[in-house]
């Protein structure tokens, strides 16, 4: 019989043995410390009569929330309650990602412009909204703008119209009428066609070498079938709605409160200056050379930018902005402190109305972590995607 | 690929103890023999220990809970943890006031984390069996709303559609919702958990309402630039009986709170006040001696009080009514509210004491 163990070397010395043992080691200590804080959690839940199962959930809320994206209301039980916060969460989040991108890369390229004043004039912006506090710029916006502005009666008149008053912004929009069914089915249509033809017309280019207007093709394509569907639904498949003062405030429209409004604007205006500077490293850190050879081939200075420069700092942005991405999601959750009805505010209503201080934290808790997690998994597949290919 | 494995197993494992905290069943509390509770006089042990009692109030309201012109904490709920403080040590000023939000009152008092919660706290059923227990109704209030006088509203009834600011983790945020749909009515909210935002807001115009209790909207508007433009309009939607509470699960405790509050009621009801305690020590009336300690006993030492300390009560905080009109009364600090339900029973207010015997 072959022996196990038959080294000359003694296990104390044997690296294989000292790994596996710092691993149990550690395993150990994690596992007692998880222990250790589930049953002082427990025993303490416990002496103090504390719930902690999560029954409660499906009792009425019977609080209202500001606002919300879903159809809630105090009947609503508190998962459902719960569930609006979330969504609130998102709303918030999801659009500030977008503009806060938008305005990020607008000014991490200003800020490397040759262009004296516009370049400065982007670091000053960077300098001051990621050097103070978000908090401070929250209040600020909200009790110091928003809430300023006057009052509904006096509401400044935009063209459109847009009307901004202190109970915030209202601007005419597109209702969906009876026809509007009929005429997605025309929309999704076109774009069916428009898919087709833009694959064919690649192909075509690349057979033929010669340029098949890709773009423009499938866009046109596209538009005139929805511009057909348009007329042939019958009635407009959209009506203009024009925000009109009513008894206290102005009904029908779009509306931004002053709450969703200011937070926005603090979580993007906050969130840009840090995305500038990751903009700007990352296309700084392209190496010249790469600017230089694809000149000597004479690429033009957009085709360099969209050929050679963006795909290469594209490895370097996206890790870091993803993680911008998280601090803005996160950093939503002080909208409690101006009246936005998040996930957290919901959650800390929650809390009182049910005095359910642990099971409660626990959903929050989770409910950011799958936010974050689904951001890091998104993150790495693109990374995934774009990583250098060995050859 | 080791090392990750290792953060991944670590992060499962957390998640795992996670979730047998979330979901291990109310049931292990519902056996109430096994229970850990605070045993009997464990409370009162704890305050002497410390040599001081600790109560949760708040700052930013007149005549309840406001700091003076000296920085001290003032107001009629802070004077009943004064009369608590003044039982036990002889001394009203052994006593430290933790401000905390309406949304912390909860919280604060289930953990036990004060000796007494005395912040405007409306007693619910819920809330008794969710937070800890109620001692005797100290102020009855109800739910009114406050509006711009300019805006010319005479009912609640005539906000259909408005929108109403409130301080979240309220039994007033519920109430509201419960009235507007009651009658039918549409809703707008917008919500704070700092009630300083709260009133901020409805005085910027952000809301064409704001709603709490009477007594605090009462206080509210005597802080605004302008009292005069802001009225209350005449309905009641709630009644709000504020009352202080205690933990849960040391009777002793609880009923040592709840005397020295009956002793405050007695006092008025008995004529005895912070300018006669001394005189009365002596009076003809059995029953006024008795609640000074002169005569016989109502159940002072199995509460650890002291025989005399009703005296050193009145003497430190005077007695309901004197606490009442020092913050509320015709010549208040803060602003004048009529006593109304909170008279005496026999004066036609609901104001009622079991007798101290």
């Amino acid at each position: 019989m072959r022996l196990l163990w038959h080294s000359d070397i003694p296990l104390w010395h044997d690296a294989r043995v000292l790994r596996a043992t710092a691993q149990i080691v550690s395993v150990i200590i994690v596992v007692s410390i998880v222990v250790f804080a589930a049953s002082n959690v427990l025993s303490a839940a416990h002496d103090r009569n504390l719930s902690l199962g999560f029954g409660f959930l499906s009792e009425e809320a019977g609080f209202p929330i500001a606002e919300s994206v879903v159809d809630y209301d105090e009947a609503k039980s508190f998962r459902y309650a719960f569930y609006a916060g979330i969504m609130n969460t998102l709303k918030v989040a999801l659009i500030g990602i977008v503009a806060a991108t938008a305005l990020g890369v607008v000014l991490g390229v200003a800020r490397i412009s040759t262009n004296w004043l516009v370049s400065k004039a982007a670091g000053l912006y960077i300098e001051i909204f990621r050097n103070i506090p978000l908090l401070i710029q929250l209040f600020f916006w909200y009790f110091g703008v928003f809430l300023l502005l006057p009052a509904v009666e006096n509401a400044i008149k935009w063209p459109g119209p847009i009307y901004i008053s202190n109970r915030g912004v209202f601007a005419v929009w597109a209702s969906p009428t009876s026809t509007f069914g009929p005429w997605l089915l025309f929309l999704l249509g076109g774009l069916i066609l428009a898919v087709i033809a833009r694959f064919a017309l690649v192909r075509v280019q690349a057979l033929t070498g010669k340029h098949a207007y890709t773009t423009i093709i499938p866009l046109v394509i596209f538009s005139l079938i929805s511009l057909l569907g348009w007329f042939l639904v019958g009635d407009t498949p959209l009506a203009q709605e024009t925000p009109v003062l009513g008894r206290f405030n102005f009904v029908g429209g779009i509306r931004f409160t002053p709450e969703f409004a200011a937070l926005l604007l603090g979580l993007v205006i906050y969130t840009a200056s840090f995305i500038a500077e990751i903009v700007r490293s990352g296309i700084q850190a392209v190496e010249k050379g790469q600017v230089e050879a694809s000149r000597a081939l004479g690429l033009t200075e957009f085709q360099t930018l969209r050929a050679v420069v963006i795909p290469q700092s594209m490895r370097i942005i996206i890790p870091p902005l993803i993680s911008q991405y998280l601090n803005l999601t996160k950093n939503s959750s002080l909208a409690l402190t101006i009246g936005y009805p998040d996930l957290f505010g919901v959650g800390r209503i929650i809390i009182n109305q049910a005095g359910r201080a642990i099971p409660v934290f626990a959903l929050i808790m989770a409910a950011y972590l799958a936010m974050s997690l689904t951001y890091a998994a998104i993150g790495n597949l693109y990374n995934h995607h774009v990583r250098f290919v060995g050859r | 690929m080791g090392l990750k494995r290792l953060v991944l197993l670590m992060g499962l494992i957390s998640m795992v103890g996670m979730i047998a905290i979330a979901c291990s069943d109310d049931k292990d509390n519902a056996d109430g023999d096994t229970a850990v509770v605070a045993a009997a006089g464990a409370r009162l042990n704890m305050v002497k220990d410390r040599g001081n009692l600790i109560c949760a109030g708040r700052t930013d309201l007149p005549g309840f809970g406001f700091l003076d012109a000296n920085g001290a904490n003032s107001g009629f709920d802070i004077d009943l943890c004064k009369a608590v403080a003044a039982a036990i040590f002889g001394d009203a000023s052994k006593l430290e006031v933790i401000p905390i939000t309406a949304a912390e009152r909860g919280p604060t008092i289930q953990a036990g984390e004060v000796d007494l919660l005395s912040r405007n706290v409306t007693w619910t059923s819920t809330r008794d069996a969710q937070w800890g227990n109620f001692t005797t109704v100290m102020f009855y209030d109800g739910q009114g709303f406050m509006v711009p006088t300019s805006k010319g509203f005479t009912s609640a009834l005539d906000l259909d559609g408005a929108t109403v600011c409130v301080t979240s983790g309220t039994t007033t945020e519920l109430n509201v919702a419960d009235f507007f749909r009651q009658h039918n009515m549409n809703l707008n909210t917008v919500v704070f958990e700092d009630s300083a935002s709260v009133y901020g807001a409805y005085e910027e115009g952000r809301c064409d309402a704001t709603t709490s209790d009477k007594s605090q909207l009462a206080a509210i508007r005597s802080g605004f630039a302008n009292p005069g433009a802001h009225m209350i309009l005449p309905e009641t939607i709630s009644k709000e009986p504020l009352t202080p509470a205690v933990a849960h699960g040391d009777d002793q405790w609880f009923d040592l709170v709840k005397t020295v509050m009956y002793t405050l009621i007695n006092a008025e009801e008995l004529g005895v006040t912070q300018a006669n305690v001394d005189a009365m020590r002596s009076s003809d009336n059995i029953i006024i001696r008795r609640m000074l300690g002169t005569e016989g006993e109502f159940g002072q030492s199995t509460l650890g009080l002291s025989p005399t300390f009703a005296v050193d009560v009145i003497k430190a905080v005077g007695n309901y009514g004197e606490v009442y009109d020092r913050y509320m009364g015709p010549q208040g600090v803060s602003f004048t509210l009529p006593r109304g339900d909170n008279e005496l029973w026999s004066n036609g207010g609901v104001i009622y004491a079991p007798p101290l015997k």
